[in-house]
């Protein structure tokens, strides 16, 4: 395979930019979930 | 400040999102087996019988290219609910507009990033100043983050959802010139018109590179619900503590007029 550092650089970066996104997102979240009353989550359910 | 607590597990998860993450996860391992297992490397052979084209290289365009459709979406969705933010007012699509452009920004950075990363093998450079297409992904890229910047600059949040939108609507116009810079000069470009429409890419390339913007599209929605439900917690939680102090005010006014009545 050619241009292996590219590659693994490039898929890398993407892949962890978005984790690192998705895990602020989901952690906030979660976090302020605790601070609002069920009644203004209307997309709340119960985690199984 | 302590507000209001539940007993029951928070998060900003739903059905909905729980079953988009999965497709997610599912399609992004399927697209790294499709991009790094199926499609054949980029080759071609020339008059002289030289092997000539862009070898392994090509697999960046599965993440390139995805987060650039990614990237205008998100800046799309921004401007059509800044549109709609003026014409209605509500909150909804004032909070639609911020959570997209936010994801914008996220895909307009990686795909200047993995551009360079791939214009290296391919075009011998990290960055050309004069290429037009590279120089305004940036300043849209740049108008966005302006957009992102300016809604941290506090204000009353009528005045800041008005002025947020205004910018994304003239921050849009550029979504326009990107797209259509290769077309427009295309003496002034390193990048290719489009291959998709010519079908000038093999089919195993093509399937793969459809497969990609589907996944993508799957995480944008799955991104997208998140963090609209993230700014509408952080709006409620402004709310409840706005009712909190008034609360504590009115309360600390009685017992002030309480106090003047006792003799």
């Amino acid at each position: 395979m050619t241009h292996v550092g590219y590659l693994m650089a490039g898929w890398s970066i993407s892949v962890a930019a978005v984790l690192a996104y998705a895990s602020w997102v989901l952690l906030r979240g979660r976090s302020l979930s605790r601070r609002v009353p069920e009644n203004r989550r209307r997309w709340m359910m119960p985690d199984d | 400040m302590s507000t209001a607590t539940t007993s029951s597990p928070a998060t900003t998860s739903s059905r909905a999102t729980k079953v988009l993450g999965w497709l997610t996860l599912v399609g992004f391992a399927v697209l790294v087996a499709l991009a790094f297992a199926w499609v054949p490397e980029d080759t071609r052979i020339t008059e002289q019988g030289d092997v000539v084209g862009q070898f392994d290289a090509v697999r960046l365009m599965f993440v390139h290219v995805p987060s650039a459709i990614l990237a205008y979406t998100g800046f799309g969705l921004t401007f059509l609910a800044s549109l709609a933010y003026l014409r209605w007012r509500t909150d909804w699509w004032d909070i639609m507009a911020h959570s997209s452009a936010e994801i914008g920004v996220l895909f307009g950075v990686l795909t200047l990033v993995t551009g360079s990363i791939w214009g290296r093998p391919t075009w011998q450079t990290w960055w050309e100043w004069g290429d037009v297409r590279l120089v305004t992904t940036l300043v849209m890229v740049l108008v966005f983050i302006g957009y992102l910047a300016v809604r941290r600059i506090p204000a009353d949040a009528a005045v800041q959802a008005r002025r947020s939108a205004v910018i994304a609507l003239v921050g849009a116009v550029n979504i326009v010139i990107v797209n259509r810079s290769v077309d427009w000069w295309e003496n002034r470009t390193l990048h290719q018109q489009s291959t998709l429409i010519a079908r000038k890419i093999r089919d195993e390339t093509l399937f793969t590179l459809s497969f990609s913007f589907a996944v993508g599209m799957v995480l944008f929605v799955w991104l997208l619900l998140h963090r609209f439900r993230l700014a509408y917690l952080e709006r409620q939680i402004e709310q409840i503590e706005v009712n909190e102090a008034l609360a504590e005010r009115r309360a600390e006014a009685d017992l002030a007029d309480d106090e003047r009545e006792q003799p």
